[in-house]
């Protein structure tokens, strides 16, 4: 190479030393993430119970999540629903189904209200997914029977015949084990899922208790009857801004 | 002429060779899965086959396995070339070679076990996010101490490129897979919610970006200019392209949570760098299809350079589609559906393992110092690679924006014309279609495999018996 310089000396200053670029680089890389991500977690808009505190569920002293009705407000799971979830986790059930219903007319028609920022704050890692293979499950809580959703799960086609997803009948045969589900509380909790001594325990051990004697069918039936159930929405309120 | 002793290229000629197999693997099972989605008694019922469990299989596989293998193949091979000097260290890359690839078979035991993190393309759970975080920066570090010490006074565009991707994905591994761990093989990202959901797609968008495009981009820069014996085009635009590739690419995750309970603010800002970038994608673009000025006729007999010229006409089209699908008014449509599927496809099969093979298959030649075992599979491949591409794009163009469109049809009542269900069924001839595609596309990522063997099997045969060396 000749010692022509063919475009900026700070552009041949960078493109001669690895070090320079790496730290160029370095920089350069972090700005977008910075500026997109990082105001998530202070904007106050972003989250809109800082607006509409009704939303989520205000515990009165000494009240367990047993006490808690549909329509009373954004709750962390049940042990029995947190282990659902961890199924639905498990058989990738994501990849096909969204649980985020966007603000348009046939999605709220087809779907219900649009999902708030709010509802999954303590879905750790988010469920909103990105492909509708299968319909949406933001809200599918109530929409069907206990009974029906066994038989879909078990047995999509029997239903509706023209599903095409698996069959899953391992769920009505493995039981859940309740010293995992016990960890799973623990962790939720200790990334500050708001879990009561009341509802578990100091040491979640009532976790365990919860889930005896289920399958893991009857956790993500659980899980499923919950989506979209916690919300009482107001008819008007414009909850997103 | 050079002897292929004065470089490291033993790990280099092993990375080649994972590279192709796992290519045919990755598409394999994603021709299983094809296959499962129009006709699903192909899930067995049995929980390991399940699509759920196998998808992500798929996509790590040809992500991680296939693509890390052909980066680290390529990027080993051009840093030597082009700095003039072995590699900083050979027993790194080697426990690099070993480590990326047990972590490869921990996913292939780990994934169809159900034993996922749930975040798309970052399924792995902590202990093997770990150690990929360790063989990653075992690659970066030989890759950039090798530069430090190179020969040349510049260093090439083609390891900018490199670089880039280097630094980039560490900042996006690190970040998204933070988590705290409930057993061995269970945990949960520390972030939930709306800002889970924006981190993923940071790393879900910029896995594309940087992995599948600055990387495959560093790949272009060093191959198409040696495959056409022709100079880069434009070092200027070279420059142009790389540093606003490098600064944009990063904002565009949030386009894809357009209308979702993600702030306004940031989805539309995500949408209008995306717009923005067409201008550096087709920087690259411009500047590899006009390397070939002059020697277009080399097309006619030159058929790995013909899978470099297609890989970048995928490209350009790939990028253009993107900004498209960003914009709003597109986004409501093809969102959550099969167009998403689509273009992902354009950009993996048209553009990452049509340049990767172009890379590889001269690598081949020079490795192993000999012609390939036959030209006309090579052309066999091409031919398969980008037929099968084409039908795979078009069946989830129809299907994508035809999902769209029943999903909002309203009829003279004004109510919904569609249940659900319906769409699903309206969809099958175009999984069969897909299915197809991808299976002849599959069956040319095995025409090179086969093509590979056979070309290493010939040069050992010849080996030590005075075959002329390549130059």
């Amino acid at each position: 190479m000749s010692n022509e310089i063919h475009s900026t000396k700070f552009q041949d200053k960078v493109e001669s030393n690895v070090f320079v670029m790496f730290v160029m680089l370095a920089i350069l890389l972090s700005v977008g993430g910075l500026v997109e991500i990082v105001p998530l977690f202070y904007l106050k808009g972003t989250m809109e119970h800082n607006k509409h505190p009704e939303i989520v569920w205000q515990r009165e002293e000494g009240q367990t999540l047993a006490d808690w009705k549909p329509g009373d407000g954004i709750r962390p799971y049940t042990a029995l629903e947190l282990v659902g979830r961890d199924i639905y986790i498990r058989e990738g059930c994501y990849l096909c189904h969204s649980q985020m219903i966007r603000p348009f007319r046939d999605e709220k028609e087809r779907y219900g209200h649009y999902s708030l920022a709010s509802e999954s704050m303590y879905d750790h890692p988010f469920q909103w997914g990105s492909k509708r293979t299968g319909p949406d499950l933001a809200r599918v809580g109530g929409k069907y029977s206990d009974e029906w959703q066994r038989q879909h799960l078990i047995a999509p086609r029997s239903l509706v015949p023209e599903s095409v997803m698996p069959n899953y009948p391992w769920l009505a045969e493995n039981m859940l084990d309740g010293d995992s589900v016990v960890s799973m509380v623990k962790a939720m909790a200790t990334l500050g899922v708001p879990y009561s001594e009341n509802d578990y325990g100091a040491d979640f051990s009532g976790a365990a208790e919860e889930v005896k004697g289920k399958t893991e069918l009857d956790a993500v039936v659980a899980y499923l009857q919950v989506l979209g159930t916690m919300v009482t929405f107001e008819e008007g309120v414009d909850y997103r801004e | 002429m050079e002897t292929t002793e004065k470089y490291h290229f033993d790990v280099v000629r092993w990375f080649t060779i994972m590279a192709v197999v796992y290519l045919v693997i990755g598409t394999l099972v994603g021709v299983i899965i094809a296959s499962q989605l129009a006709w699903p008694a192909l899930n067995f019922d049995i929980a390991e086959l399940t699509f759920g469990r196998l998808r992500p299989l798929h996509t790590n596989a040809v992500i991680f396995a296939f693509g890390g293998c052909a980066l680290m193949a390529t990027a080993f091979y051009t840093v030597q070339r082009t700095c003039g000097v072995p590699l900083w260290s050979n027993k790194l890359a080697w426990f690099t070679f070993f480590l990326w690839n047990f972590i490869i078979i921990c996913a292939v035991i780990t994934l169809p076990l159900g034993i996922t993190q749930g975040k798309e393309y970052a399924e792995l759970e902590w202990p093997f996010d770990i150690l990929i975080a360790v063989a990653w920066l075992a690659y970066s570090f030989n890759f950039a101490m090798t530069i430090a010490k190179r020969k040349t006074s510049h260093i090439y565009v083609s390891n900018w490129f490199f670089l880039g991707m280097m630094v980039m994905i560490t900042y996006l591994h690190v970040v998204n897979s933070l988590a705290i761990p409930v057993s061995l093989f269970n945990s949960y990202s520390i972030f939930s919610g709306v800002q889970d959901a924006m981190i993923q797609w940071w790393w879900g968008h910029n896995a594309v970006g940087y992995y599948l495009t600055a990387g495959f981009l560093g790949i272009m820069y060093y191959f198409v200019p040696k495959q056409a014996n022709r100079p880069v085009f434009s070092y200027r635009l070279s420059v142009i392209h790389f540093w606003a590739l490098m600064f944009g690419y990063v904002w565009l995750g949030a386009h894809h949570l357009q209308y979702t309970a993600l702030p306004d603010w940031t989805g539309s800002l995500g949408a209008a760098v995306s717009l923005a970038m067409i201008i550096p994608s087709w920087g690259g673009a411009v500047n590899g299809m006009m390397t070939l000025s002059g020697a277009w006729d080399k097309l006619r007999t030159d058929y790995v350079l013909r899978f470099l010229v297609m890989s970048l006409a995928f490209y350009a089209m790939s990028t253009f589609e993107g900004p498209v699908m960003s914009s709003k008014t597109v986004n409501a449509l093809s969102h959550y559906t099969d167009w998403g599927i689509g273009h992902v496809h354009s950009g993996a099969l048209g553009w990452v393992v049509m340049v990767a093979a172009g890379a590889l298959y001269h690598m081949i030649m020079k490795l192993w110092n000999t012609e390939m075992y036959s030209d006309k599979l090579v052309n066999l491949h091409f031919w398969m690679a980008t037929i099968g591409a084409v039908i795979y794009i078009v069946a989830m163009w129809v299907s994508g924006i035809m999902q769209g469109l029943m999903w909002r049809d309203y009829d003279e009542f004004g109510t919904l014309s569609y249940t659900f269900a319906e769409s699903v069924a309206a969809m099958h001839p175009y999984y069969v279609m897909r299915a197809v595609g991808g299976l002849i596309f599959w069956g040319g990522a095995a025409v090179m495999m086969y093509n590979m063997f056979m070309t290493i099997r010939m040069a050992s045969a010849t080996r030590g018996v005075g075959a002329p060396a390549r130059a």
